[in-house]
């Protein structure tokens, strides 16, 4: 539904330059909820805002719905009809709301539909049936400024649907809110997804919006797409740095000589009494630092991090048999001089 | 001077007066408005960024606000005669207050409309607004309640110009006070005249304070009539800062800053 391939955008100011992204290759299925996590300055508003040129690309294409809007963006900066004829169907919600204060909560809905040439009738019945799609019937004749945050935002996706789009862009649209609103907000914006058939593109700083929400999930670091899957590919991938971000077990080892190992389960493995069993087969002393259970994506992950008494290659057989109940097995880093990222496979040393 | 003596004086000289500000503040409104919002979309990194139109628009403004206006009444009598055919009275007195208050009014426009979030800009653009959306549509509504306060700035100054432009023959209050009070010693009729300036001043000053008010009262939480009723049943924050609606009709643009009592 949204591909870009090779974007690159450079900022050029006051001589210096500043690249914000750096060769990303998105891919984002129709009918996905696609997040993308970073830390601040990663790039993540840039590649929002490249996917609908309210930002240029210095280079790569952009790809929504099979239409290749780079191609449609013309030569200067100013949006030609056919660029703005495209954004119209692509929705965008933002983080402080956007809303125009001098207009009611219905004239905002309705602005789109007045750019797009609307009759008057037509779009207060479109602004009224949207209003009561996320729950404010009751708000059309007030003004934004009346409104709590979560209801802005509300007021923001009605606004974003009014052109009856197929992709839904959201740069921190829950960043603002408080912890409750945002859920509120992350179970509209789900009902959309699966009553509508929107695609939904979120860009977040928030492991917990990707966890609540979305499919698949890409990690960007300095402008670069440095992870990206679905969920549940995330999850089963050793050493994936999204996977323990979005599911971190904690606890540290209770000395030198000792293994420590973050085994996650999924779904069958979930329900096996592994841990007891390795401890019978080997007759080892195993002690639980730290252990979690959560859904993600609606399904049932656990993830417990176990310490094993001696060295890594004292326990190469135990890990082996972990592995082999299908189960998903990291060795963490935790007391190891040796860099970070060490799955089981370059553990050995 | 007797009253019936100064009665027709004074209305005359009130009509002359008015009848200046009044199609100055036309003519600035006209110029100002298009000018400074065009010094915003021309700018760097803006809608129809263009430097050189830019500093040419920015350096004209510059120029016109720069000169003092009373050089800029004496300099234009040429270019009064031209255009209205003499340079006396309230007709040629109406070029210079327009020239003058055009860049005074497109500053004005221009500050206003800067103070317009951005944000919302980006919105009517991803909705896929042109230009004139965006004028139309955002910056304009938005800043109303601000270029609302400079035009009512605009058309005081405009009030203290005209009594100026009364000192090179343009007639109106200012020309009724040089020539009877200051040169004929008439005391009387100039402390009249100073209380209509006064008077006139005062009125257009809470005549546009009410306006700016009535509009900056949708962006803030004091609510507008309807709502009004809706908050005292539920909301309470809204009755705790008489304040917010003043200091909003200042600075409307930072009304969405004002925090969520949620
Ligand atoms: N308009 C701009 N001009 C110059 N640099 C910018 C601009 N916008 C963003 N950047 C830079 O690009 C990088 C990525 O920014 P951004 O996409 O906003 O990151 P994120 O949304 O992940 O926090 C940052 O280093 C930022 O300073
Ligand atoms: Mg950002």
């Amino acid at each position: 539904m949204i591909t870009t391939k090779g974007l690159t955008k450079v900022y050029r100011s006051r001589g210096r330059e500043v690249t914000a992204l750096d060769g990303v290759d998105l891919h984002v299925r129709e009918g996905e909820v696609y997040g993308v996590v970073g830390q601040s300055g990663a790039g993540k508003s840039t590649l929002i805002r490249c996917v609908n040129l309210l930002e240029r690309p210095s280079s790569g294409t952009v790809t929504v719905a099979g239409q290749d809007l780079t191609a449609l963006a013309g030569r200067g900066p100013r949006a030609n009809a056919e660029l703005r004829k495209a954004r119209s169907r692509i929705g965008m919600v933002f983080q402080h709301f956007n809303l125009l204060s001098s207009r009611t909560v219905q004239s905002n809905i309705e602005l789109p539909l007045e750019i797009l040439g609307v009759s008057g009738q037509e779009r207060s019945r479109k602004a009224l049936e949207l209003l009561d799609l996320v729950g404010l019937a009751d708000k059309a004749k007030a003004y934004p400024a009346q409104l709590s945050g979560g209801q802005k935002q509300r007021v923001g996706i009605a606004r974003a649907l009014a052109g009856d789009p197929k992709v839904l862009l959201s740069d921190e649209s829950t960043s603002a809110l408080d912890p409750e609103t945002t859920r509120s907000i992350l179970q509209l914006l789900r009902d959309l997804n699966r009553q509508l058939g929107l695609t939904i593109l979120l860009i977040t700083h928030e492991m917990e919006v990707v966890k609540t929400i979305c499919d698949s999930a890409a990690l960007m670091k300095g402008g670069r797409v440095v992870e990206h899957g679905t969920v549940s590919e995330l999850l089963a991938t050793p050493g994936s740095e999204l996977a323990a971000e979005l599911f971190p077990v904690g606890g540290e080892p209770s000395g030198p000589d000792r293994t420590v190992v973050d085994v996650t389960f999924h779904g069958e493995a979930a329900t096996q009494p592994v841990i007891s069993q390795l401890s019978r087969t080997y007759n080892i002393d195993i002690s639980i630092l730290g252990a979690a259970m959560d859904t993600v994506c609606g399904k049932q992950v656990g993830r417990m991090r176990i310490e094993l008494p001696g060295r890594f290659e004292e326990n190469v057989v135990p890990i082996g048999f972990l592995r082999e109940q299908g189960l998903q097995v990291d060795v963490a880093p935790v007391n190891d001089p040796a860099p970070a990222d060490k799955s089981l496979k370059e553990g050995a040393k | 001077m007797t009253w019936s003596e100064m009665q027709p004086l004074l209305r005359d000289a009130c009509l002359d007066t008015l009848f200046m500000v009044w199609w100055s503040t036309v003519y600035a409104i006209i110029g100002g408005l298009p000018l400074g919002i065009l010094l915003v979309l021309t700018d760097r990194g803006a809608l129809l960024q263009n430097v050189v139109v830019n500093k040419v628009l920015g350096a004209i403004v510059n120029l016109g606000r720069s000169l003092p206006f009373i050089i800029l009444l004496v300099w234009l009598i040429p270019f009064s005669r031209f255009v209205v055919g003499t340079s006396i009275g309230p007709s040629a007195a109406v070029v210079a207050l327009a020239i003058g208050a055009i860049p005074f009014f497109a500053r004005l426009v221009e500050t206003a409309v800067r103070e317009v979030d951005h944000g919302l800009v980006e919105a009517a653009q991803s909705m896929g607004g042109g230009t004139w959306t965006v004028v139309l549509k955002v910056l304009l509504p938005q800043a109303l309640p601000s270029v609302v306060a400079g035009l009512t700035t605009t058309v005081i100054a405009l009030i203290g110009y005209s009594a100026m432009a009364g000192a090179v023959g343009g007639g109106g209050l200012g020309n009724l006070a040089i020539a009877y009070g200051f040169q004929r010693h008439e005391t009387g009729l100039m402390n009249i005249t100073i209380v209509l300036l006064i008077v006139i001043v005062t009125v257009v000053q809470l005549l546009g304070d009410l306006v700016v008010r009535r509009l900056a009262a949708r962006g803030s939480r004091q609510a507008a009539p309807v709502g009004l009723r809706r908050l005292r049943r539920t909301a309470v924050p809204a009755q705790r800062k008489p304040e917010a609606a003043a200091r909003s009709a200042v600075a409307p643009a930072s009304a969405e800053d004002v925090p969520d009592g949620s």
